[in-house]
């Protein structure tokens, strides 16, 4: 067939057994926006976890010489009604949400896409029995039975929190992901994978996941901002984040009624939840990018596409 | 061209045609010159993308928006290219008439066959609804479809393919156009009703007086079908001759490439020659000649200027030898470098050879079940119902059939490595019935399986060296095994081992199919069942894969099951025959008998409807035409299955002889080469 003349200098120190893992990984780090949104997010956590040394304020200690202040020299972010630091506030805040929209969109997506893609591979009585409980989760009112539980989860703190919040955010993902699925199994790759002996959980792993890999990604990155705004509801029961502790979710709750009048305790913590969801939504592109191949190596580099070999 | 007295009913003159691409505009048909008289067969063939269904679409004006024509189409010395909409619909249907190569796409789902054929009647002609239903009537019994009147009430999904296509033709013809375009009208139906479809188009021109433009990529039906013939290459036409001519005196390389790549039925015509590389993408043309990447005979010259089309006679190339090609004549070995097939690896008496599958009696049924709540069993389908192979260490076992006669089925159930519904499979000494999850486990090492389409059986998100490695982490092979295998198997299969990084798309048809093909070695398998491995490809490319796949055996000592509808690839690589109808084995044996002597009717009527690349043979030849389509298989027939569809059966005229074939089922008889007839020839 067609030879095509390898440079020497680029073939030969590259080990040949490179995976995978290892291209994607390749890809993900040629792709300009999922470095930006990496490093982005790096610096939210830096922020975050930083910040509060760089005020000499505390979030929940009022200064009563700063009522509603704007921002100034003083109060960077400016104070809110009972005279506490908006910085210092949205700092804690941040700290909270980065935590609590990671996690509870890695928790729903892995969630999602292991019930899902079971049920629809598997089909017959695991299918039934999951998508039983898929629906039954549907159908339940999820705050009733957040109230019910919270109670005796609340010295647990946050974990369970996330755990909750992402144990009603799958069921949807998980229907998409078992029809895809189903026809997905039906594919001659995946027969070929099953003839060769390959185990079915292997299937799963190898063929079925990081086909639906860009539907996943994309709504795990839309599960992210979903997050941290269900927080806030969550805040409502007196569970998660409770008085005086904040989340950018409890100030932005705060702040929009207070919006007109006193921007700051609206803009400071939006812009930040823009900035986060906008990060993680770089992160995915390129990530969706670096697991398909046929998007162009994530890199505008527009002739290669056409490479033919 | 050739000068004609009177004006060409169609001339098509310096036809180009870009399609919009994301990086500008990508030529489809880079200046095509046609010449089309009255009355007369102009095959146009070529591979893939060499644009020979463009230029058919575009002389309807039927090409999508994106596309922009230049250059000229005259019929009648009235120019197409530019007319208003209006204007091209006078024309299409009445004076040139398309047939499609999917008849079920180009019928309407939701109305009657006959409404839709009266529509193409009154859309040019002014007629009532009932002359125009009788005129229907008609062009359906024209086509020869058995009770014309109760048909104009069927609905499209209601016909076979086969019929489909003929109410197709029908439809065409029904204004009594000047031109037909047929686009591979053949191409998705089995050898038997193709034979039949081009029977009827032959028909439908006589009948009409029409000229006919042919499509097709196979070679065979263009030699049987056509007057002159048109080979299109990147976009152009590289050589047009008489059809006699053009296959016994190709001047140009590409031409005798593609004839000496197909597989032959009368297994002449010695080791198939594949012509090396594959196209280049039409974005990127080289400058010079687009073949000359590809050509044993290239100059330092072709890749400066492209060729013109010239030559005397009515035969013209568009090669600057090939004028040294016309003197010479060679026999495309000569040009093209054949690889040398190593001796093979397993030797010595068939008997003496171990058994690597024995199938007998092997039957398999699907439920048909109805109803969406509570489904209920209302018959059955007889997918396979007694099928026997046998097939020996270092041997090529061809299974044979057209489509629905259980090939897949019957693979399937092979590959499950389970006890099956009725019969008995022995694979490599165990019988499936009684193997444990482990045993069936460490089988599955030895028998692995090509596919048939290399992209869908390739996971278009795991580079190559990972899908070629899968089999190995099936069987739990270590990281330096793997390691050093990969690069291994590329290798072998004539790809680069630095390629192993590579994901699937950025492969052609071919070189997909080496992977496959790989991915299939790479745990050493004894034996391998290749479900159609080559019909998804080009015949320049398909020639490649067949001498891959011819030399890997030898090598290795490989047993190969080879399932193929096409039965040329079958005479040229299989050493026995196994062939199919209605779930059941009729014919088996040695490929030279079988192919040579056959016994069956059915084998018979297959092996006379392939059409064979070769003008004056295939005149020469008495067709086997067999009547109708395949009975369903959701009954079980009495007697023999063939029995409506056979002409042996229909020359009986002795009641007794009859009887017999009305009553009982005929078992696979003889040694060696056995037919399931009771009155083999």
């Amino acid at each position: 067939m067609t030879t095509l003349v390898a440079d020497p200098a680029e073939a030969a120190p590259a080990p040949r057994a490179a995976g995978r893992g290892r291209l994607v990984l390749t890809r993900l780090l040629a792709a300009r926006g999922a470095v930006a949104g990496a490093v982005l997010v790096l610096l939210l956590f830096v922020l975050a976890f930083g910040g509060p040394y760089l005020t000499p304020w505390d979030y929940a200690t009022p200064d009563f010489t700063a009522l509603h202040q704007p921002p100034s020299a003083q109060h960077w972010f400016g104070t809110n009604g009972i005279g506490q630091d908006v910085f210092a506030q949205v700092v804690r805040g941040l700290q909270k949400s980065l935590v609590i929209g990671l996690l509870v969109a890695l928790f729903s997506t892995v969630l999602a896409s292991l019930v899902g893609a079971c049920a629809g591979y598997f089909g017959g009585w695991a299918d039934r029995a999951l998508m039983f409980v898929v629906d039954l989760l549907l159908v339940f009112p999820s705050f009733l039975i957040i109230t019910i539980v919270s109670p005796r989860l609340k010295s647990t703190g946050w974990i369970a929190f996330v755990l909750l919040l992402a144990v009603f955010n799958w069921m949807i993902t998980a229907r998409v992901v078992r029809s895809m699925t189903i026809s997905l199994r039906e594919r001659e790759f995946v027969r070929a994978a099953r003839f060769m002996g390959v185990r079915p959980l292997r299937i799963i792993s190898r063929h079925i996941l990081p086909n639906v890999a860009s539907f996943l990604i994309i709504d795990a990155t839309i599960a992210v901002g979903g997050a941290v705004m269900s927080e806030t509801a969550l805040s409502y029961f007196g569970f998660g984040v409770k008085p005086p502790d904040v989340s950018l979710g409890t100030l932005l709750a705060a702040g929009t009624s207070e919006a007109p009048v006193f921007p700051w305790l609206f803009y400071f913590p939006a812009g930040l939840l823009v900035l986060f969801v906008l990060a993680v939504n770089l992160i995915g592109d390129g990530l969706r990018d670096a697991l398909d191949p046929t998007a162009g190596g994530g890199r505008p580099r527009r002739n290669s596409r056409r490479k033919k070999p | 061209m050739t000068t004609t007295v009177d004006t060409p009913l169609l001339a098509v003159r310096d036809l180009r045609v870009d399609f919009a691409g994301p990086l500008g505009p990508v030529p489809a048909v880079r200046g095509v010159d046609l010449t089309l008289r009255r009355g007369e067969t102009l095959g146009i063939v070529g591979e893939s993308g060499s644009g020979k269904s463009v230029t058919a679409l575009s002389v309807l004006g039927l090409l999508p928006r994106t596309a922009s024509v230049r250059g000229s189409v005259q019929l009648d010395g009235r120019e197409l290219v530019g007319l208003p909409g209006r204007e091209l619909a006078a024309i299409r249907g009445r004076r040139v008439a398309m047939v499609f190569q999917d008849p079920l796409s180009a019928f309407t789902p939701v109305y009657r066959i006959g409404d839709q054929i009266a529509e193409a009647v009154r859309v040019h002609q002014q007629v009532d609804k009932a002359a125009a239903r009788r005129r229907a009537a008609e062009l359906l019994d024209l086509v020869g479809i058995p009770a014309p009147e109760r048909a104009l009430d069927s609905f499209p999904h209601e016909f076979s393919g086969g019929m489909r296509q003929r109410a197709m033709i029908a439809m065409a013809v029904a204004n009594e156009p000047d031109i037909l375009l047929a686009d591979e009208p053949t191409t998705a139906l089995d050898v038997t009703i193709q034979a039949q479809v081009l029977d009827v188009l032959r028909t439908a021109q006589r009948e009409t007086g029409a000229a006919l433009v042919l499509v097709s990529h196979d070679l065979g039906v263009i030699a049987g079908t056509a007057d002159r013939v048109a080979v299109m290459y990147a976009g152009r036409v590289v050589e047009t001759a008489g059809v006699d001519e053009l296959f016994a005196a190709p001047r140009h390389p590409y031409t005798l490439g593609l004839i000496g790549a197909v597989p032959r039925l009368d297994g002449r015509g010695g080791p198939l020659v594949p012509i090396p590389g594959s196209p280049a993408p039409m974005a990127e043309l080289p400058p010079g000649c687009p073949f000359a990447a590809r050509c044993p005979l290239a100059e330092q010259r072709c890749s400066t200027v492209e060729p013109e089309l010239s030559g005397s006679d009515g035969h013209l190339a568009a090669c600057v030898r090939s004028a040294e090609l016309a003197e010479r004549r060679p026999a495309p070995a000569e040009v093209y470098p054949v690889p040398e097939v190593p001796p093979a690896a397993v030797t010595g008496d068939r008997d003496s050879r171990a058994r690597v599958l024995a199938v007998s009696g092997l039957g398999k049924t699907f439920p048909l079940l109805k109803g969406t709540v509570f489904k209920r069993r209302i018959g059955e389908v007889y997918a396979v119902d007694g099928v026997d192979l046998d097939l020996r260490e270092g041997e090529t076992l061809g299974l044979v059939g057209e489509s629905g006669s259980g090939k897949s089925t019957t693979l399937f159930e092979l590959l499950n490595l389970a006890a099956p519904e009725t019969g008995r499979i022995e694979l490599l000494g165990h019988d499936t019935a009684t193997l444990t999850r482990a045993e069936a486990h460490r089988l599955r090492a030895r028998l692995q399986i090509v596919f048939q389409d290399p992209m869908a059986s390739l996971d278009p998100r795991m580079p190559v060296g990972d899908i070629v490695a899968e089999p190995l982490h099936a069987q739990h092979a270590d990281r330096a095994e793997i390691a050093r295998r990969v690069p291994e198997l590329l290798r072998q299969v004539g790809l680069d081992p630095d390629h192993a990084t590579r994901y699937p798309h950025q492969f052609s048809g071919g070189q997909r199919q080496r992977i496959s093909i790989a991915r299939a070695l790479a745990v050493r398998p004894k034996l391998l069942v290749l479900d159609e491995p080559v019909s998804a490809l080009d015949v320049s490319i398909q020639a490649g894969v067949l001498n891959l796949l011819q030399s890997l055996k030898a090598e290795l000592g490989l047993s190969y099951l080879f399932v193929s509808h096409d039965l040329s690839v079958i005479r040229h690589l299989a050493d026995r025959v196994s062939v199919m109808y209605l779930g059941r084995t009729v014919e088996q044996g040695e490929v030279s008998a079988v192919f040579d002597r056959p016994r069956h009717p059915y084998t018979r009527a297959l092996l006379s409807a392939v059409p064979l690349p070769d003008p004056a043979a295939e005149r020469a030849r008495d067709r086997i035409l067999l009547a109708g389509d395949p009975p369903s298989p959701t009954q079980r027939h009495t007697g023999c299955p063939f029995r409506a569809r056979c002409p042996v059966y229909a020359r009986l005229a002795e009641p007794g002889a009859r009887a017999r074939c009305e009553q009982e089922k005929p078992a696979l008889a003889g040694d060696g080469h056995q037919a399931a007839c009771h009155f083999p020839g």
